[in-house]
């Protein structure tokens, strides 16, 4: 029995494990196959604290790692299967524990911090699922190098699509940003970055509707949103940047949103007394890895608050 | 260990012309999901010991290959037989589904 299991190890995930460790909380993170989150998909990351030259995302979350198990914390980097955190008699000495599966393995808690953030969201296109990891990707740090001197589309108007943008263009022939609207979300000193890089052009309100090609991407049918008239158009690689999708569907009983964002209570509670969350599959309007991070901590410590004010009411006592 | 470095000039004798079965990673040290899958693919290489060899590949470092199987996103894992490439897996994948790849790939004929 744990005192607190985390689902999740991204920056929200391993912020919390550091966290609870610290507090003398038994701590388990199932962080996942994909441990690290999609900070493990970036490169240089300038904009968390205390790195004044910036440091590769998979670095930061590999020492992230390091500091939540030098301080005790478990981890197993499996994804979960299936969660159970209904607790029929509330708090009382009746209650059962939460219990998560890994598989066939099981395991159980006094509490849970929810931390399984978002998973890039695809076009849904036809010829698009197919062709993921030939030519279609939504990882322009780990794939970039496969299209020297070729020609991409980078589909999106965030900040996620202009560093795409920008890191395909040190290696590609030509980058086009396609976006469905006609000004971009992402912030000023991205744009204005992507504006003044030469090889990148913009095709505004605009959207693929197919994926093409023999074994691999060759074209794209490119819609004009406005005129609605279609073309083919050659291509090499597609990279979508259009967004993510809040990782909770295995959380029965958790209360969403109408996005399926996970619905926060009173600080970082879900609607099930012992059950926190913390990052992005709750936060939509910031999803930056230091806010992340904060929620981790700030979940941790409401993990914290309530054990130490329900804990022995609820039977269970740490080992 | 089973683990080696696969490289453009070793490709033909080390993989191509070689009696066991050889699962090859596809990889480069700047790509997170790589790391991932690395751990992996050392404890394979120690589970499969005598039946599949497993290579590493930077990809970085060796374009042509690369090139000629097509490879476009990485980590990619390729198992090859008789020289022939017979079994892809593209991204991270579990330990699971790649022990189903790699026992198909030896039960295949």
């Amino acid at each position: 029995m744990y005192d607190v299991i985390i689902l999740g190890s991204g920056p929200a995930g391993l912020t919390a494990a550091i966290y609870t460790t610290r507090a003398n909380l038994k701590t388990l993170v199932i962080a996942g196959l994909k441990w690290g989150g999609q900070l493990q998909l970036t490169s240089l990351v300038e904009n968390f604290p205390g790195f004044p030259e910036g440091i590769q995302g998979p670095t930061l979350m590999e020492n992230m790692r390091k500091q939540a198990e030098h301080h005790g914390a478990e981890l197993v980097t499996e994804d979960f299967t299936k969660a159970d955190f209904s607790r029929s008699a509330g708090l009382g000495k009746a209650s059962k524990p939460f219990t998560v599966w890994v598989g066939e393995k099981e395991y159980t808690s006094r509490s849970v911090i929810i931390a399984s953030g978002a998973d890039a969201r695809w076009l849904g296109v036809p010829g698009e699922k197919e062709r993921i990891g030939r030519g279609v990707s939504s990882c322009a740090t780990c794939d970039a190098n496969f299209f020297k001197n070729k020609n991409v589309f980078i589909v999106g108007g965030g900040d996620s699509a202009m560093e795409e943008a920008l890191v395909l263009a040190n290696v590609a022939n030509s980058v086009s940003i396609i976006h469905r609207r006609d000004s971009l979300r992402a912030s000023e000193i991205m744009q204005k970055r992507a504006k003044e890089n030469k090889k990148i052009s913009f095709l505004f309100n605009s959207a693929i509707t197919e994926v093409k090609g023999e074994g691999r991407v060759q074209s794209a049918i490119v819609k004009n949103c406005e005129t609605g008239e279609e073309k083919e158009m050659p291509v090499d690689g597609i990279f979508v940047a259009i967004g993510h999708i809040p990782n909770t569907k295995l959380f029965e009983g958790i209360d969403l949103d109408e996005q399926g964002y996970i619905k926060v209570q009173n600080h970082y509670h879900t609607n099930v007394p012992g059950v926190f969350t913390a990052g992005d599959v709750h936060d939509r309007s910031y999803r930056q890895a230091i806010t992340a991070a904060g929620f981790g901590a700030a979940a941790a410590l409401e993990a914290e608050r309530w054990l130490s004010l329900n804990g022995e009411e609820s039977g269970f006592v740490a080992n | 260990m089973a683990d080696f470095a696969a490289t453009d000039q070793n490709f033909q004798e080390e993989v191509l012309k070689s009696q066991l079965p050889v699962l090859v990673d596809f990889w480069a040290p700047w790509c997170g999901p790589c790391k991932v899958v690395g751990p992996i693919v050392e404890e394979l290489a120690k589970e499969y010991e005598g039946k599949i060899r497993v290579g590493k590949m930077n990809v970085d470092e060796n374009p042509m290959v690369s090139g000629q199987f097509g490879i476009m996103s990485i980590p990619t894992l390729m198992v090859f037989k008789n020289g022939q490439p017979v079994k892809t897996t593209i991204g991270a994948q579990g330990k699971d589904t790649l022990k189903k790849m790699i026992d198909e790939a030896l039960a295949a004929s």
